[in-house]
Order: structure tokens, then sequence, then C-alpha cells
């Protein structure tokens, strides 16, 4: 048993954990944005989908990654946009607009994919991202090498979360957005913009699930495949009912989940268990809705979420 | 300055409310067209392709109706869901459940042979109904959001099934992860000479009417429009809240189950891989342009399967990525969603002082 802990437990498993759980902190922060102004954005699958297309294409043809990131962020944005106009401009089911959104954009990916590289007999590729270790802190021993000798994406994703809760506890417009989504009706008695607010929780929703999609096919991967999200996007979802809607206990979530997955990655690697490698693959998803199952009783949703706000109407 | 505003309607008129399905189809086949210009091809020939192709013979037109089996079910799940507002986003993973269960029962001797149709359409929806009563079980018992675990289920049936395929359903002939085939007399009948049209269309034909009776004429289906109407008045109304959420998914889930059923008895008498492209998720689409209606849902996915059948033909015509089809869904599902506003607003132009 011992040995085992030795075998998985080593410093790799842990730079990969760091590496597994970016995406998905990327997504759970710009899913938190959108849930806790009130609007559940499901887009979130397709959205990720369409930027890490988008990354890449624009990445393979300038040569730049950070362009490509910008792309994949604009990309999201617009996505987010086009959430945004559904369902509070519009003030249409947010479930079937997310749904729809998310069926166009991987519907966008793979078309503008196709026509963009054809059917090529070996995947195109870019040269990735390549870790930046950070002065100093990079040399410690055992943290060194799994926090400060990462993707710049990585810390950006690390610095995201207390930048997340503090925009959101402690600055005026991070109380209004959260106003927003508990009671739009006072927010819009306090002077508050209900639709400008929840707008611009859509456009941050957007850019950071285009973070989530260009990590994953500019730094995880060096290649965009139609299976590059495979679920991630719902995953986050789940992530913030785990993590009651707070962005440290959902970055935990993040990290938690990630550290399963990472898991399962070296289980099936090291064939230290003898069991068909889909059912690790399985066990990220399992887990996921056994821990919804257990905190879901007690989970308090942003109270205005899934509610459109009409002001002729109130 | 001019603005345009959403005013209310009064009455919505018939002609309307007939309409609105073809103008957001309409409205999604002009906004792919600027695709289609994109890919430098003609917009009227790949969609004279994209159209016509599953008219165009008599083999194409019966794989249309082929194409729409499993999307005429996984329409009907849908839709009985949604009237109760059970996001159920999982009919894919129902569908597989159901697949799954007719390869098991179809392609091993435990059932004599006359029964081995009948077993696999009970069993089938058997496994369809289970798999959507988890997620239904885990919201009304534990509060669990129905979308996320209904969505996440669809990856751990996916999953589970090519461990299968991988492992003890493979079949050692093939070098593929494919399941052995089905027994002859597993297989459903052919009812027309020369063609593939099987049962399982006679079965989908079947279904939309009853389950059209079953939503408008029993106490059952009044209870799921109530329950998704208002939850809170169905219950001050004394309907049991849980029971009909769980008999909802039940329902939806059966139907998803049946599409797989069909899928492997009457077309590729195995489960593999590819067994669905997505029919789960264009029952969604399919739902919403029935107005979760169950008669619509005949209309709205013969459509789509001619355009899933086309899409092909329309590629190698045209050089437009077949995925144009996949983007005609999505378009249409969010149009469809536009559409719907007529029903209940009109625009009003208005004045407004800057």
């Amino acid at each position: 048993m011992n040995e085992l802990f030795a075998q998985i437990f080593q410093i790799g498993f842990f730079t990969a954990l760091i590496r597994i759980a970016t995406p998905l902190i990327f997504g759970t922060i710009g899913e938190l944005f959108a849930e806790r102004a009130g609007i559940l954005n499901l887009g979130i699958e397709g959205i990720m989908m369409l930027a890490a297309m988008a990354g890449f294409s624009t990445a393979f043809f300038s040569g730049s990654l950070w362009l490509g990131v910008l792309a994949a962020v604009l990309t999201g944005m617009l996505a987010g946009l086009l959430m945004a106009v559904l369902t509070v401009s519009l003030g249409l089911s947010q479930h079937v607009s997310g749904i729809g959104t998310t069926l166009l954009c991987s519907g966008l990916s793979f078309f503008f994919y196709r026509l963009i590289f054809g059917q090529p007999s070996s995947i195109p590729k870019i040269n990735a991202f390549e870790t930046v270790p950070l002065p100093i802190l990079s040399s410690l021993p055992v943290i060194g090498p799994i926090f400060f000798n990462q993707f710049a994406l990585v810390y950006l994703a690390m610095a995201i979360v207390p930048a997340s809760a503090f925009i959101l506890y402690h600055t005026p417009w991070g109380l209004n957005l959260r106003t927003v989504g508990e009671n739009p009706l006072a927010a819009h008695a306090a002077g508050v913009s209900v639709h400008l607010t929840r707008y611009q929780a859509l456009l941050i929703s957007g850019a950071l699930m285009g973070l989530a999609g260009a990590f994953l096919s500019m730094a995880q991967y060096n290649a965009y495949t139609f299976g590059v999200i495979s679920g991630r996007g719902w995953v986050c979802i789940a992530l913030i009912v785990f993590g009651q809607w707070s962005p440290w206990k959902s970055a935990a979530g993040a990290l938690l989940f990630a550290f399963i997955d990472a898991l399962q990655l070296r289980l099936q690697a090291g064939s230290l268990i003898d069991l068909p490698y889909q059912i690790f693959l399985m066990m990220p998803f399992l887990l996921t809705i056994v821990g919804m199952a257990m905190v879901s009783r007690n989970a308090r949703a942003p109270a205005a979420l899934l509610k459109p706000f009409r002001k002729e109407e109130r | 300055m001019i603005g345009v505003r959403l005013e209310r309607r009064d009455y919505t008129p018939v002609w309307l409310n007939l309409m609105l399905p073809f103008l957001a189809i309409l409205a999604a086949l002009i906004l792919c067209s600027g695709l289609i210009a994109m890919a430098g091809a003609n917009v009227f020939s790949a969609y004279a392709k994209l159209f016509l192709s599953a008219l165009s013979s008599r083999f194409n037109l019966v794989e249309t109706v082929v194409k729409a089996t499993p999307l005429i079910f996984t329409g009907l799940a849908v839709t009985v869901a949604f009237r109760a507002k059970f996001w159920n986003i999982g009919a894919e993973g129902q569908l597989l459940a159901g697949a799954m269960a007719a390869a098991f029962i179809g392609a091993r001797q435990i059932l004599p042979a006359w029964s081995l149709v009948p077993g696999m359409i009970i069993a089938g929806g058997m496994a369809g109904a289970f798999w959507a009563g988890i997620p239904a079980f885990l919201k009304t018992r534990f509060k669990v959001d129905d979308v996320v675990t209904t969505l996440l289920l669809n990856f751990i049936i996916f999953y589970g099934m090519m461990a299968l395929l991988d492992g003890p359903w493979k079949d050692p002939l093939s070098g593929y992860p494919d399941s052995p085939d089905i027994l002859m007399e597993a297989e459903f009948p052919i009812l027309l000479k020369a063609t593939r049209l099987h049962l399982g269309v006679l079965l989908a034909a079947l279904a939309t009417p009853l389950v059209w009776a079953l939503m408008r004429h029993t106490t059952l289906g009044f209870a799921i429009n109530a329950v998704g109407e208002n939850a809170k008045a169905a219950h001050y109304a004394g309907l049991n809240i849980t029971g009909v959420m769980m008999a909802t998914a039940l329902l939806s889930g059966a139907l998803a189950g049946l599409a797989g059923v069909g899928e492997v008895a009457g077309l590729h008498f195995q489960v593999m891989a590819g067994l669905s492209p997505g029919y789960g998720y264009t029952g969604i689409v399919i739902a919403m342009l029935a107005r979760l209606n169950p008669l619509g849902v005949i209309p709205a996915a013969l459509f789509f399967a001619m355009i899933i059948t086309g899409a092909e033909a329309m590629s190698r015509a045209t050089g437009v990525p077949v995925f144009l089809a996949d983007v005609i869904q999505g378009t249409a599902l969010v149009t469809m969603l536009i559409a719907l506003l007529f029903n209940q607003y009109r625009l009003r132009w208005t004045k407004q002082s800057a």
C-alpha cells in the first residue's frame, strides 16, 4: 500500500493536478459571475469548445500564442453577448437558451475547424505554451515545481480566484452584481441597471470560459480535437453547486475534481489497477454526481437565478 | 430617438401560432447562408443539395424516414420531460441505455426466439426509464439539479458502454469495439422490401399519437402539464409532485430508450461507439420546434432527418462542411426560442426622449 502511495503521489502528480484544475477554475469562476448575477450560463460547454478552436486556429496561422488567447477570449465574449441578448434583453428561458448556445457554438467550432483545416491525414499542431518558472519561487522544494514552474495561464487562474472573490465581495460593483442576482427589484430601486450588470457578468463569464478553452487547446494540449472539452463545461456547473456559489469553495471543488482526475490518469497509466480505462474516465463524473447529491439539499442558489427581469412588469 | 419595446399581446392570431416554427427555420437558414458563402459555395445550390437529396430517390426518402425514427423518439422524450419542466438533457444517455439492453437481450439465447423482439422493446424501454429515473430520484430526494445530472450521466453511460465494448462485450470477430450482432430472430422485421424501413418506424409512428393522447386526455398528462405550469399551485391542488416528476422521467427515459432499441434491432444490429451522433440533443431542438406538442414532433424530426441525410451529399457536391447540419440545429433552437416570444409579445416602436 505504501509503495502504491509512493508511486502515485510524486511531484509530477501534483503538477498534473494543477494543470487539470486550471481550465476548470477558469470555467467555474466564469460561470460563477453569470450565476451570481442571476443567469445560468449553460452555453459553457459550447463556448469553451468554440474558444478552444478559435484560439488554436489563430495561433496556428499567426504563430502567436497570445494572439490565440486573445481570439479565444473575444470569441467567448461574443458567445456571452449572445447569451445576454437571449436571456437578459429578451428574457428567454435560460435553460433552453444555454443549450441552444452550446449546440450552436459546438456546431460552429466543428464547421470552422473543417473549413479551415479540411481533413488532413495528420492532426494540425502548434508549438504550445511552455512553462514559465518564476524566479526564486520555482526553486523552493516540492511546492516550487508544483506551483511555480507552470504555464503563464496557470498563474492567471491562480490569481483569478482571489481577484474574483475580492471583486464580488469587496467592490461596489460586486455588491451590485450580487444584489442583481439575489433581488433585482431592490437593485433596480437603488438605481443599479439590472440589465447592464447582467450583460457585464455574461461578458466576463464568456471571457473566462474562453480562457478555459484556450488553455486546453494551447497549453494542456497542442491541438484542437472534437473531444477537447468532453464534459468539462458541465462539470464546472456542478462545481459551483458543490462550492455553494463561493469563488473559494468552487475553486477548491475544482482542485478536488482535478485530484480525482489526476489520480485516475495515474492509475490508468501505471496499470496499477486492472480495469478498462473507460471506467477511470467515468470516475470523475460519477463522483461529481455523488458530491452534488451530498451538498445539494443545503445548497442555496442566488434567489433570482433563472428569473428574467422586465422593468415594465414589476 | 426611436426604440423598440416588447409589449404583451392580448391574443395571438392562429396563423401566427402555426407559422412560428416555419419562421424560425427560415430565419435559421438565412443566418446559416452566411456560413455557406464563407465556404465559397453557392447558397442556393448548397441548400438545394441539403434538402432535395433526401427527396431525390425512393431510397433516400426511405433513409430519411429511417433516420427520423430515433429523432421522433428522443423528440417525444424531451417533449414529455420539458412539459413538466424536468430538464432532461439526457435523452442521449437514455438512448444508449435502451440500445445496450436491446443488444444484450438480442445477442443471447436467453429468451425463446418468438419473444426476442418484444423482450428487446420492453428491456430497452425499461433501461432508458431507469437511466432517467436516477436524475429524477436525485432531484426529488436530494434536490440535485437535473440539468447537470442528466448531462453528466450521458458521459457516464458512454464510457461504461465503451468499457463493455472494449472488454466483455467485444465481438471477437471484429477488430473494432463493437458488440456481436444480435440473433436473426431478434432483428426488427422490414416493412418495405429492399429498404431499411423497419418495425421501429411503425413504433415511432404509433408512439406519437399515444403520447399525444396521454398528455391530452389522461390524468397523468394533466398532472405533468400542471406541474410544469406551476409546481407550487399543483402541490396546493393536492398533486404529488415527487410522483409526477418520477413518472415523467420514467416515461421520458423509456421513450428515449426505444430510440436506442430501434437503432440496434432495426438498423445496426449491434452497439458501437458511433451509435448515436447526438440524437438525444437533436431531440431537444425537435421538441422545441414542435412547441412541446407530440404531434409536431414527427414533422420536426423529418425535417432534421432530411438535413442530416442531405448534409453528406451537400458536402460532397459543394465542399461545405457537413457540420452545417449541426449549426442549423443550434441556430434553429435559438431562433425558435425567439419566435416563441411573438406568441406572448409584440414589437412596439416607441419614441423615447433621449
